[in-house]
């Protein structure tokens, strides 16, 4: 039976690994030797994370499923990422502004579960929350540098927020899991992470010079196993090699 | 209770005895030193280590859970857990003096104190720097927070124009 704290710990999960395929595919890519190896890190950390997340969901259903196996062998509905975080990564800029928008939220989530009751979840987000400060120091150098740089890094950047802004809305997203944990002191409340979110992004845009649409934003749905046509695509890559030789290990 | 001829009877010197197991990425410390062996428990033939990772995608962690169980057996236990362990998080403020030193003498340059941090978002305001562990100047650069591997960041050195590595304060 699926408990609430199987299904957050899903999402916390999913979002990193998911993401962590994202950055994980400029291995190889990078504009500059420092920066293929900075993505690469930073999808390392984030792959960890849901490693650690994802055992616990694990541990949590008591159905003797690790972390390879829920990242290998679910489909894509079952899947508890947000929309935002599979789209195709992207220019360099499109990649930097996703990472800082996510990441700016993260910390916020992060220093809250980092001090929850549940002893193991917290220490994993206490990491996490560290490893987390590197990234958004680092994709928020970028959004500044290439906001405030060329025309045309501006005009990227700029690109970059117009289409990824609408989809942010599911960051604040919540359902009865959230409430769930919610009185068991665990998750964070979404509303009141928003206005801290908004202040340190509005004050990143505003130096980068560039500014979010004002257009409608997405609907939802990642949370329930609606996703975008991308993610079939990347579960397709991410899950074959497990599922050509299933128990393989090496 | 039962005792084995000649094995470690406490967790004290168990843990003396992972001093031999070495960071695979960094070889010039071992784990103990590195802070990551948290506790070790023992009952005769029986051991429980409890080691806590550095980074939660480092890649030596298994490497070093595999050394940790082989360092024991070869000393003659029989029965051997090592347990991850994740609350407290693991510090660069675990690190002592002298591992600092070494890793310093190894040509890193150690972390510093964690506390007092740096800012979450760049507003460009001037970030702490790092001393040189060749010269010790520092008029340095940051050239990336992301090195070789997740614990380190490139800086290059102006006074003795040598690029190094630095094991970042977490």
């Amino acid at each position: 039976m699926s408990t609430p704290l199987f299904e957050y710990l899903l999402r916390l999960g999913d979002d990193r690994l998911i993401l962590g395929h994202r950055n994980a595919e400029w291995c190889g890519h990078g504009p500059i030797l420092e920066e293929d190896i900075a993505v690469a890190n930073v999808a390392l950390d984030q792959t960890g994370e849901a490693q650690l997340l994802l055992n616990l969901a694990g541990q949590i259903e008591g159905q003797g499923r690790d972390a390879d196996q829920l990242a290998y062998w679910r489909d894509e509905t079952q899947f508890r990422n947000l929309q935002m975080l599979e789209l195709p990564r992207g220019d360099f800029g499109f990649t930097m502004v996703r990472q800082f928008l996510f990441s700016a939220h993260a910390h916020f989530v992060l220093e809250h579960l980092a001090s929850c009751p549940h002893d193991d979840l917290a220490g994993i987000a206490a990491k996490a929350l560290k490893e987390n400060r590197y990234h958004l120091r680092h994709s928020s150098e970028w959004v500044v540098r290439l906001g405030d740089g060329t025309d045309e890094s501006h005009r990227r950047i700029q690109a970059a927020l117009d289409e990824l802004w609408p989809w942010t809305v599911e960051l604040f997203y919540e359902d009865a899991v959230d409430a769930a944990l919610k009185a068991e002191q665990i998750a964070p409340d979404q509303a009141a992470i928003k206005p801290k979110w908004e202040a340190m992004v509005t004050e990143v845009l505003t130096r980068a010079t560039v500014q979010p649409p004002k257009g409608p934003m997405r609907m939802v749905g990642g949370r329930k196993g609606r996703h975008t046509e991308h993610l079939g695509h990347l579960l397709a890559e991410m899950q074959i090699v497990a599922r050509s030789h299933p128990g393989a290990s090496w | 209770m039962t005792r084995a001829a000649g094995l470690p009877t406490t967790g004290e010197e168990v843990i003396d005895l992972l001093h031999e197991v070495k960071d695979p990425e960094v070889p010039v410390i071992d784990v103990v030193e590195l802070g990551i062996v948290r506790s070790a428990e023992v009952d005769g033939e029986r051991v429980l280590v409890k080691v806590t990772p550095t980074y939660s995608g480092c890649p030596a962690t298994q490497v070093i859970e595999r050394e940790i169980r082989g360092a024991l057996e070869r000393r003659g236990f029989k029965d051997i857990t090592v347990k991850m362990v994740y609350n407290p998080p693991w510090t660069t403020d675990w690190i002592g003096p002298e591992a600092r030193e070494k890793l310093r003498a190894y040509g890193i340059a150690p972390p510093g104190p964690t506390a007092g941090g740096t800012e979450l978002v760049s507003l460009g305001r001037p970030t702490r720097t790092v001393a040189c562990p060749y010269c010790g100047s520092s008029n340095t650069t940051t050239e990336s927070q992301f090195g070789s591997t997740a614990c380190k960041s490139i800086h290059f050195c102006r006074a003795c124009q040598q690029p190094f590595e630095h094991f970042k304060a977490i």
